[in-house]
């Protein structure tokens, strides 16, 4: 008896460990809903954020009345059932106006053999002149050799004068991820997409971004900095496609170290005369120059490399 | 303080550094001055330790340094302002600032670092120090990462270059600053004169040796330019 109730405390400490590394220490203020091993377990609405389960029970609809101002919502999920293959539908309707913060992230703790997986696919439906800010952390630990994956997807549809600007950052612990980002933007839309990646050991982070700017003034920038080391791998994919007077921008910039492995592939299409169409990549090792100045400054080899690294992450 | 001992350093058949001896002593404001090529730089990167002679010795403060790490030289108190500053990502000059002076600095400790370098602080602290910005804005922070150190000796490569929209008095003001508060010494390698008049002592290089090296207006008679005085050169040169 005495074992399963430490047992159990020492599972909530994780629990709670993971929700504040993905979501933060405020989680439960404002409106929330937690979901752990495949079920939401902890839900708040407020008066203008309303979260109901889907009919079918493959997720939540999110929904934020037109006019909401600086209200934040909080949709973690966390995994510690090893073996565990976890799938959500979450879809976020933003009303006339709104202005929002979205943090969601996905942290998993698996000490066991089997693979833990979260498949989290969100969609943002944004009415004319809504904005949001969405902030997405992916995060894995766990003593276990079963593997920690996390596919996130994001659809986006911003109608006119609507902004969504996410930031998504995977630091730790996921050994595979595929991660893809579609978006269709609207007039006078503005999409601004920052992803951060760390990957190590034999971790495997793939990104995709794809999206059409379909109306004039549409907009979308992408940034993506990411650090590969050891044997890990990544894969940089982006397509913009510009149908109208528009502007894309993309910058991908990764730092290579060890025996890592980086692609990048970008893609940009103009369909139209007026599309204005950036891509910049960037893969290299760290500038001995940077560890030079650094170590000037009283830094180890070491302790430069960990102080760049930082700051380009950061 | 510092003393360089049969300096080598040759590079593609080419004697950069040509047995070159040096004694510099503590309090000092020296210039090492030359044609472009004469090995100047070099010789600065190689009390710091960016480059390593060929043979010879480095001894700072009564100690061979001539294998110690660049890390190593900059906590022992050695100090580099670079020709070329470099640029980093994400990297902030706060950051910048509060590694150079490894101490706590408060943002408003930073800030009159900068501002003693001509940048509006608050403009510029919490920027990344990357190509947005200008070379003379990177020279200037590059040159308030050093006088934040307190290093015993501080060593500035060409540290003029590009400040065109500072003046030079307000460069002089940050090297007395900078002296007056360490009693250290100070190296700066220069092809200005205003620099060069104020000096207490001058290197003259040419082809990888020391041409000559003396009293400021003794060096400065034989390059026929006459000697200013500043609280540098403690106003003998009047």
């Amino acid at each position: 008896m005495l074992r399963e109730e430490t047992n159990k405390a020492y599972m909530e400490k994780i629990e709670e460990n993971l929700l504040e590394t993905i979501a933060g220490d405020d989680v439960r203020t404002g409106a929330y809903n937690i979901r752990k091993n495949g079920k939401g377990v902890e839900r708040q609405i407020t008066e203008n954020v309303k979260i109901e389960t889907k009919k079918d029970g493959t997720g939540i609809d999110i929904y934020v009345k037109e006019n909401t101002k600086f209200e934040i919502v909080h949709i973690p999920v966390i995994i510690t059932q090893s073996g565990l293959k976890d799938v959500v539908y979450n879809d976020f309707y933003i009303g006339k106006n709104a202005n929002v913060v979205i943090v969601a992230g996905c942290g998993i703790h698996n000490d066991e053999h089997n693979d833990s997986q979260h498949d989290g696919i969100h969609r943002f439906f944004l009415e004319e002149g809504a904005k949001v800010r969405y902030y997405e952390k992916h995060y894995g630990e766990g003593k276990g050799d079963g593997k920690r994956i996390l596919n996130p997807v994001t659809e986006v549809e911003l109608k006119e004068g609507s902004s969504l600007e996410m930031e998504s950052v995977q630091i730790k612990g996921v050994d595979s991820t595929i991660r893809e980002t579609r978006g269709k933007v609207y007039k006078d839309g503005n999409l601004v997409v920052t992803e951060k990646i760390l990957t190590a050991g034999t971790q495997l982070a793939k990104t995709v971004f794809d999206v059409d700017l379909e109306e004039e003034g549409a907009s979308v920038k992408v940034t993506s900095r990411s650090v590969a080391t050891e044997n890990s791998k990544q894969q940089f994919e982006s397509k913009i496609v510009g149908n109208t007077k528009c502007f894309g921008h993309v910058e991908c910039d990764a730092i290579i170290k060890d025996n890592a492995k980086v692609t990048a592939i970008p893609e940009i299409i103009a369909n139209n005369v007026d599309a204005n169409l950036i891509h910049e990549a960037a893969i290299g090792k760290i500038a001995g120059e940077q560890l030079i100045k650094l170590m000037t400054l009283g830094l180890s080899e070491k302790e430069a490399e960990e102080k760049i690294i930082e700051g380009f992450l950061k | 303080m510092l003393e360089l001992k049969h300096i080598m350093f040759e590079r593609d058949n080419k004697k950069i550094l040509n047995d070159i001896n040096l004694t510099i002593d503590t309090g000092k404001f020296i210039a090492i001055t030359g044609q472009n090529g004469s090995g100047k730089s070099t010789l600065a990167k190689i009390i710091m330790g960016i480059e390593k002679p060929d043979s010879g010795q480095v001894i700072f403060e009564g100690q061979d340094i001539t294998n110690k790490t660049i890390d190593e030289r900059a906590r022992m108190g050695i100090g580099f302002a670079f020709q070329q500053p470099v640029k980093f990502k994400g990297i902030t000059v706060l950051d910048l600032i509060r590694l150079s002076a490894n101490r706590k600095m408060n943002k408003k400790e930073a800030c009159d670092i900068l501002s003693t370098v001509g940048l509006c602080a608050n403009e510029y602290i919490d920027r990344e120090v990357n190509g947005s910005l200008s070379g003379g804005e990177l020279k200037r922070i590059e040159i308030a990462l050093l006088a934040v150190r307190d290093a015993k000796l501080c060593i500035f490569d060409e540290p003029e270059a590009g400040i065109d929209l500072w003046s030079f008095q307000n460069l002089i003001e940050v090297f007395e600053n900078i002296q007056e508060r360490t009693k250290g010494t100070t190296l700066i390698i220069s092809h200005q004169e205003r620099i060069l008049k104020i000096a207490d002592e001058i290197i003259l290089m040419r082809n990888g040796k020391i041409q000559k090296t003396g009293k400021a207006e003794e060096v400065l008679a034989e390059m026929n330019v006459k000697p200013h005085c500043c609280k540098l050169n403690k106003g003998t040169k009047c």
